[in-house]
């Protein structure tokens, strides 16, 4: 059926064809497990009861419907003069989460902060956003948030906290009693502002900053290479080569997102055929290394080996360390020293010694000043973690008299999370400024809950001299109070935080600029990237080198375990967020947990299957909870990798007990919290858990439905990779769309809208699933829902793998049960993310197969789902090829009880966050990508009343908007000079292709060839 | 909070450049500029349209020839904050604000130079065409009115002579049956048996209603009127045509439409721009209601009910009469602003009524009979270019209609 003898393989039990996959396989809907639920659960009711429940409820409809309900409307008292019902309002704000940050614009309906957009006007984010981002508005509306002050447990009021803290700390600071505020990294200069003014008033104050994924080592190795202590800001943009040793950049590595600033070195068209080249030397699968065009797995305990080896190839000095080998490291020297100047070197370690050898590597590149520059770094990580350990220290010892936390959950997340948790009851005080009862806050004397972020109004500097503003986009939910105005408050400064925020930035930050400009723009950016001036080190060779050799062997034996951030749930801040927690990750496709990923060849030794639960010890630290095991292509042999942020004890009833803690497996090496252990014990429990994984629920069964390319074979013929498919008539082989049982033809007589999706750019981040829950109220179904294979996001992102190594035989899907001959699967491991949604095909076998006409076609190319006349018999998900129809199951809105994790419809809170414009639908009806309808007919209806032609631009869908690398292009086909036609029939004119094309089924998305640089 | 919408304002702006550019050719021209008049034609509707008129006095004065009466300059600072003007000591200021009853004017400051060029070159253009006429009955040429048809007395006339005649002729039947009856009675002796049996036959309805035929008719009969009776009665489920509830605070759309001919937009803010045309909120009420304070039927009872709402901070729960289903979205904006479908087409002669009633079935069996019967208005608006040049080159004959642009897609509503 293919051109090309290359296999694509969603997983590990398709590549050894199990039984279970086999069966999966053949049924779009899992019959058994309906079946499986009748016979397990007693109380279920047999077909007498449904006869007699039928007749009531069809009693019941009869007599409700003999009489309307009354409904009233209660409009407005005192209508707010910027509020329209009906017309949204946007605000331009910040969102910022620990060090996080994007510049966003807020979406609210009747004062309701519905949905997040980027900012566009930021030339830091650029208008891209993340998962995370996305969720933060359903964050807001957590009914876990405190509904005022508590002390000591109990509800308490503003003014009696306010007067007893000051009272104490007046008093505390008077006897000379250590006062800590304890934060993770503040962006914002006017909070900084606020504690300084604190530390005036209080003097016997510290600030004490940490974070919770700790990038010290960055800092502590440019204070001991340049003078300087920072993390310095990187263009990839401007990289041809880039050299990655665990530094998930494209996620979550903590000097920010570099994915749009990478992806425009991979975007390719007819005008630009060049492309960076992006090696990954790592030992779990992330993200980074799933893009990279040449991926080593390699060991953790291998790591600095590896960077001094790369040290030693490249620059004339030599360092003496252990030797290694490696085909990949030699050719990444090749294209280093090929790229002088236009290369990033980066290490995702914590480990100084590390990032000081990347630091000389970097300079002997003479990559300062090109694509790096210390001369205008980024706020992101501010975390000094020797001062952190100085404070736990200290409040172990009592030495600590008060305590405030802010934004800071040590008790959770810091490796000496039990002495934090015993000193605590040492203090005289103690506050926390969390939104929640968490971990470090059910500990403290008085929580002094914060406002949400997107009922505050904060500034921030995330790189110097780039400065965002944020406001209000909602009244406060609860009697909370910023957490500014609480410091300023107990300084004795009775002002307002707007006013004094408005004034520091009038005095200091605006330089004579309009504040009012800024606010609308939500940006003020001032700081222009300062050239870099000559660099040069001072380097310590035998001390470096001594270091590395203490620490690095390619002799240990034992099992490497890699504590990672996935890019959803990231440090656990927003665990109690269900959107984030049933986002599937973008390798694993796991949700609603952590594991232990581990490479099939560990499995296979052990006898472990996935799902087996195992203990896991690190030296003498055990992880609280077993987890289950989960078999992952492309994990380096000897190691492990175990994701952070999961295991919270108090977020809330959706994130508590949700995977286990692996911050306390983190250890302090040197002052520094490393978050790799060597040679730690692994013990099979003998439980097993599920994992609720959606990577199998579809098949593709062979199918050419990724088509790729070397960037050498694109060159010689843009068409490289593409699939041509035939039909054999009896006038011989034709292209499917010459063979058209469809009769009648659909027009689109105005507009025919369509996308275009580059897999080249698509990172698999994740954020537009997220974007389209928020916009569509896609529901969330729950952990057990997702292994019954009923999840319900309209959009997914197909992750497949490949090898570059050609498999002896293709086509063998249906053999049988038994592996696949293919070669090692872990060391030439590719990996392609594709998008898939409805594919709004122009001859839908959907719409011919609905019995009711509940799906049909518009005269705009959409395939429209009518909920309202849908009866449910799914004929039209059997008969879809792209197996991208959704069935509502359930009544998941107003059921709470059994689908209390859907917050955002079965909380009177939660339901604030749905978009008033599309429909919650209900049980029993089949649902899909509506390709954002409600914004086109938004788009269409501005410009008929503008009486002006549709702009190409103007509407968007809700993934494309928050693609931060722009992979998805949304557009109308019928506009040749709109961006969507451009990409398909100018730019990329031969990369274009149609997924399934041998259907003719004629599809509106059209997807672009994956190219990868893997030859030059 | 300062509201953005970064689209939004780089239209906006790119939109004003090109106004501005415009106005300074179309000066020298000195002919106004039709792309000017439109964008003042859309900020007049937005925002004045609610108390001014170009030709007639509404709440404020008529605004006919307003560029010869003031300057540019007085009209912009008037516009932007008419109480500072007023507060000056302008004396034609304080003549017009004592003329309308001391009641300022809305201040508009976020309007832009070209903004107010735009809007009185707009009252300018209109004042140059002369006063509309006014159309009671809805647009011209529209579709039938969907009103139940009123007595018509011909029809009653023809059925009553129908009954007459009907009856005639049935007097004549049997008056003729029992003469021939007699005739042949009188000749009884040359009839045969069977001749005889059937002259001497009585009529019994027993056999007749007993008959086969009779029961099979009369079941038929009853079976479909039982069945037409479900059916309709189905098909009424849920639509509430001539709901028509008692208000917590009777309020009286004909006083206030019609009497004093109130435009709608005042109230209802959102009739022309959003998706709902907004219930008022009472502090639009109050605009009004804080020198009304009797009224003619209810005297100072009900006024009284929003006065206190008001000052109680406690909203007026109205009893929502029209009632779409959330599966259907609809908006005011579209059939309004676009279309230029009078609020009546839909809500029926609203300005007469003094306890709202809904007008129409609000079915989709309406919508889409609508949609299918209406042409587009599509004159000076280029986003119906494409359509109408497609509409012309297909086969279709006549006025392109909304069905024929998409009106019936699923997707217009269901979503």
């Amino acid at each position: 059926m293919k051109e090309k003898n290359k296999v694509f393989w969603k997983g590990v039990e398709e590549l050894h064809n199990e039984p279970e996959f086999i069966k999966n396989n053949l049924n779009e809907f899992p019959a058994s497990v309906l079946a499986k639920d009748e016979a397990s659960d007693e109380s279920a009711p047999d077909r007498r009861d449904f006869l007699k429940l039928v007749g009531f409820s069809v009693a019941a409809a009869t007599l409700a419907a003999c009489e309307a309900p009354v409904k009233k409307a209660i409009p407005y008292l005192n209508k707010p003069e910027e509020i329209e019902p009906g017309i949204a309002n946007w605000y331009a704000t910040t969102f910022a989460e620990g060090g996080d940050y994007a510049s966003i614009l807020v979406k609210t309906r009747e004062g309701r902060p519905i949905k997040i957009e980027g900012n566009k006007l930021s030339s830091v984010t650029g208008g891209a956003t993340s998962a995370r981002v996305q969720a933060s508005v359903l964050s807001l509306y957590d009914t876990e948030r405190l509904k005022g002050v508590q002390s000591a447990g109990k509800a308490s009021s503003w003014e009696v906290a306010d007067a007893a803290i000051v009272d104490r700390l007046s008093k505390i600071s008077q006897e000379g009693g250590a006062i800590r505020i304890v934060s993770s990294t503040i962006l914002s200069p006017t909070t900084l502002k606020a504690i300084a003014e604190f530390k005036a008033k209080y003097p016997t104050t510290e600030h004490v900053v940490y974070d919770a994924i700790s990038s010290s080592a960055i800092s502590k190795a440019n204070a001991a290479s340049f003078g300087k202590a920072v993390i310095p800001s990187y263009r990839f943009d401007k990289a041809d080569t880039i050299v990655s040793f665990g530094a998930d950049f494209l996620c979550t590595w903590g000097a920010g997102d570099y994915s749009a600033d990478f992806a425009k070195t991979r975007k390719l068209s007819k005008n630009k055929k060049t492309m960076s080249r992006l090696y990954a030397f790592e030992s779990n699968l992330s993200l980074t290394g799933s893009n990279a065009d040449f991926r080593a797995p390699i060991k953790l305990s291998q790591e600095g080996l590896f960077v001094a080896e790369l040290y030693n190839r490249l620059t004339s000095a030599r360092i003496n360390t252990e030797a290694v080998k490696n085909d990949i490291l030699d050719k990444a020297v090749i294209d280093l020293l090929a790229s002088k100047g236009k290369s990033i070197v980066v290490s995702g370690s914590n480990d100084v010694n590390v990032q000081i050898l990347i630091n000389e590597i970097n300079l002997a590149l003479g990559n300062y000043g090109t694509t790096i520059n210390l001369n205008s770094p980024v706020n992101y990580r501010l975390g000094d973690d020797e001062k952190m350990n100085q404070f736990v220290d200290d409040l172990k010892g009592g030495k600590v008299a008060a305590v405030i936390f802010y934004a800071a959950n040590p008790a959770y997340d810091h490796p000496k999370a039990e002495d934090i948790k015993a000193g605590l009851k040492q203090t005289k005080l103690s506050i926390s400024f969390a939104d929640r009862a968490d971990e470090t806050a059910s500990l403290v004397e008085y929580i002094t809950p914060d406002h949400h972020y997107l009922e505050s109004w904060n500034d921030a500097e995330p790189k110097a001299g780039f400065y965002s503003l944020a406001q209000p986009t909602i009244s406060p939910l609860f009697k909370t109070r910023q957490a500014q105005e609480s410091l300023l408050k107990w300084s004795g400064n009775n002002t307002d935080y707007y006013t004094y925020l408005k004034n520091n930035w009038g005095s200091s930050i605006l330089n004579g600029g309009s504040w009012d400009k800024a606010l609308h723009d939500g940006v003020y950016e001032s700081g222009v990237a300062s050239v870099e001036s000559a660099v040069s080190s001072t380097f310590n060779t035998s001390a470096v080198a001594e270091n590395i050799s203490k620490v690095y062997t390619s002799a240990s034996k034992g099992i490497d375990l890699k504590l990672y951030e996935k890019v959803g749930i990231g440090s656990g801040v927003q665990a109690n967020n269900p959107w984030l927690q049933e986002l599937p990750d973008p390798i694993s496709k796991a949700t609603w947990d952590n594991y232990l990923a581990v490479s099939k060849k560990y499995a296979d030794d052990n006898k472990l299957k996935e799902g087996d639960l195992v203990e896991i010890k690190v030296g003498n630290k055990k992880l609280a909870k077993a987890v289950p095991v989960l078999i992952q292509p492309g994990q380096a042999p000897g190691t492990a990798s175990l994701a952070l942020g999961y295991g919270r004890e108090k977020a809330g009833k959706v994130g508590t007990g949700v995977g286990a803690n692996a911050f306390a497996l983190a250890t302090i090496q040197d002052g520094l919290v490393q978050y790799s252990a060597f040679n730690v014990t692994i013990t099979p429990t003998g439980g097993f858990s599920q994992i609720a994984q959606t990577q199998t629920h579809h098949t593709i069964m062979n199918r050419p439905i990724i088509q790729d390319a070397t960037l050498k074979e694109y060159k010689a013929n843009p068409a490289a990779g593409r699939f041509f498919p035939t039909v054999t008539t009896p006038d011989g082989k034709v292209a499917p769309a010459k063979v058209d049982i469809w009769k009648d033809q659909h027009v689109q007589p105005n507009h025919k809208w369509g996308m275009s999706i580059d897999l080249n750019t698509c990172l698999g981040c994740g954020a537009c699933v997220i974007a389209c829950q928020a916009e569509n109220n896609v529901p969330v179904v729950g952990k057990k829902e997702v292994i019954n294979r009923r999840e319900m996001h309209w959009i997914r992102i197909d992750r497949y793998y490949s090898s570059a190594a050609e498999p002896k035989e293709t086509g063998v899907y249906f053999k049988g049960e038994g592996d696949l001959e293919l070669p090692d699967q872990t060391e030439n491991l590719e990996v392609t993310f594709q998008p898939m949604m409805c594919q709004h095909c122009n001859h839908a076998p959907c719409e011919s197969v609905c019995p009711v006409a509940a799906t049909t076609h518009s005269t705009e190319g959409l395939n429209q789902m009518t909920y309202n006349r849908c009866v449910g018999t799914r004929y039209c998900a059997n008969n879809c090829p792209y197996k991208v129809r959704r069935f509502n199951w359930f009544k998941y809105f107003d059921n709470g009880e059994v689908f209390d994790k859907n917050t955002s419809m079965n909380t009177a809170l939660g339901r604030m966050v749905l978009n008033p414009d599309v429909t919650v639908r209900s049980r029993g009806v089949m649902e899909k990508c509506s390709m954002c309808v409600q914004r086109i007919q938004e788009g269409k209806l501005t410009a008929k009343k503008e009486k002006r032609k549709v702009k190409d631009g103007e509407i968007n869908v809700a993934c494309a908007a928050a693609c931060a690398t722009g992979a998805i292009t949304f557009g109308d086909q019928n506009d040749p000079e709109s961006q969507v036609s451009l990409e398909n029939d100018d730019l990329n004119k031969e990369r274009a292709y149609a997924v399934l094309e041998e259907l003719n089924v004629q599809p509106n998305i059209f997807y672009l060839t994956k190219i990868r640089n893997t030859q030059a | 909070m300062s509201k953005t919408s970064i689209s939004n304002l780089a239209s906006r702006l790119s939109l004003l450049i090109i106004l501005s550019f415009f106005f300074t050719t179309v000066r020298a021209a000195n002919a106004p500029d039709p792309a000017l008049v439109s964008q003042g034609e859309v900020l007049f509707k937005e925002n004045c349209k609610s108390c001014h008129a170009v030709h007639t006095q509404e709440v404020g004065p008529a605004l006919k020839d307003v560029t010869k009466r003031r300057d540019v300059k007085w009209l912009s600072a008037w516009i932007r904050n008419s109480t500072a003007v007023i507060a000056s000591g302008d004396k034609y200021a304080n003549d017009i604000y004592n003329k309308f009853g001391k009641s300022p004017m809305t201040s508009f400051p976020s309007f832009k130079d070209e903004e107010i060029k735009a809007v009185l070159a707009y009252i300018d253009a209109e004042g140059e065409k002369g006063p509309e006429k006014v159309i009671v009955d809805g647009p011209p040429g529209g579709p039938s009115s969907p009103e139940p048809p009123k007595e018509d007395p011909t029809s009653t006339i023809i059925l009553i002579l129908v009954v007459v005649v009907l009856i005639l002729v049935l007097t004549t039947l049997i008056v003729f049956l029992s003469v021939i009856k007699r005739f042949l009675k009188d000749k009884e002796a040359t009839l045969t048996e069977a001749d005889k049996e059937l002259v001497n036959q009585k009529f019994d309805l027993v056999v007749v209603v007993k008959s086969k035929m009779f029961i099979t008719i009369v079941s038929l009969l009853f079976v479909t009127i039982a069945v037409r009776a479900c059916w309709l009665g189905a098909l009424s489920i849920g639509v509430e045509q001539n709901y028509e509830p008692v208000q917590p605070i009777p309020f009286s759309h004909k006083q206030h439409a019609g009497d004093m001919k109130i435009n709608c937009n005042y109230c209802h803010t959102g009739a022309y721009k959003s998706k709902q045309a907004n219930i008022p909120s009472v502090n639009i009420c109050m605009n009004c209601h804080t020198h009304v304070t009797e009224g003619s039927r209810f005297g100072k009872e009900a006024i009284a009910k929003v006065v206190k709402a008001y000052n109680d901070g406690a909203p007026i729960k109205w009893i929502r009469v029209h009632n779409l289903p959330d599966l259907a979205y609809f908006n005011h904006s579209q059939h309004t602003t676009v279309a230029g479908i009078e609020c009546q087409k839909c809500h029926g002669p609203i300005e007469e009524m003094e306890i709202v009633r809904q007008h129409s079935p609000l079915t989709m069996g309406w919508c889409i009979n609508c949609h299918r019967e209406t042409a587009v208005n599509s004159k000076d608006n280029a986003y119906y270019d494409r359509l109408l040049k497609v509409h012309a080159d297909s086969k279709k004959k006549g006025e392109m209609k909304a069905e024929d642009i998409g009106a019936i897609d699923c997707s217009k509503c269901h979503y």
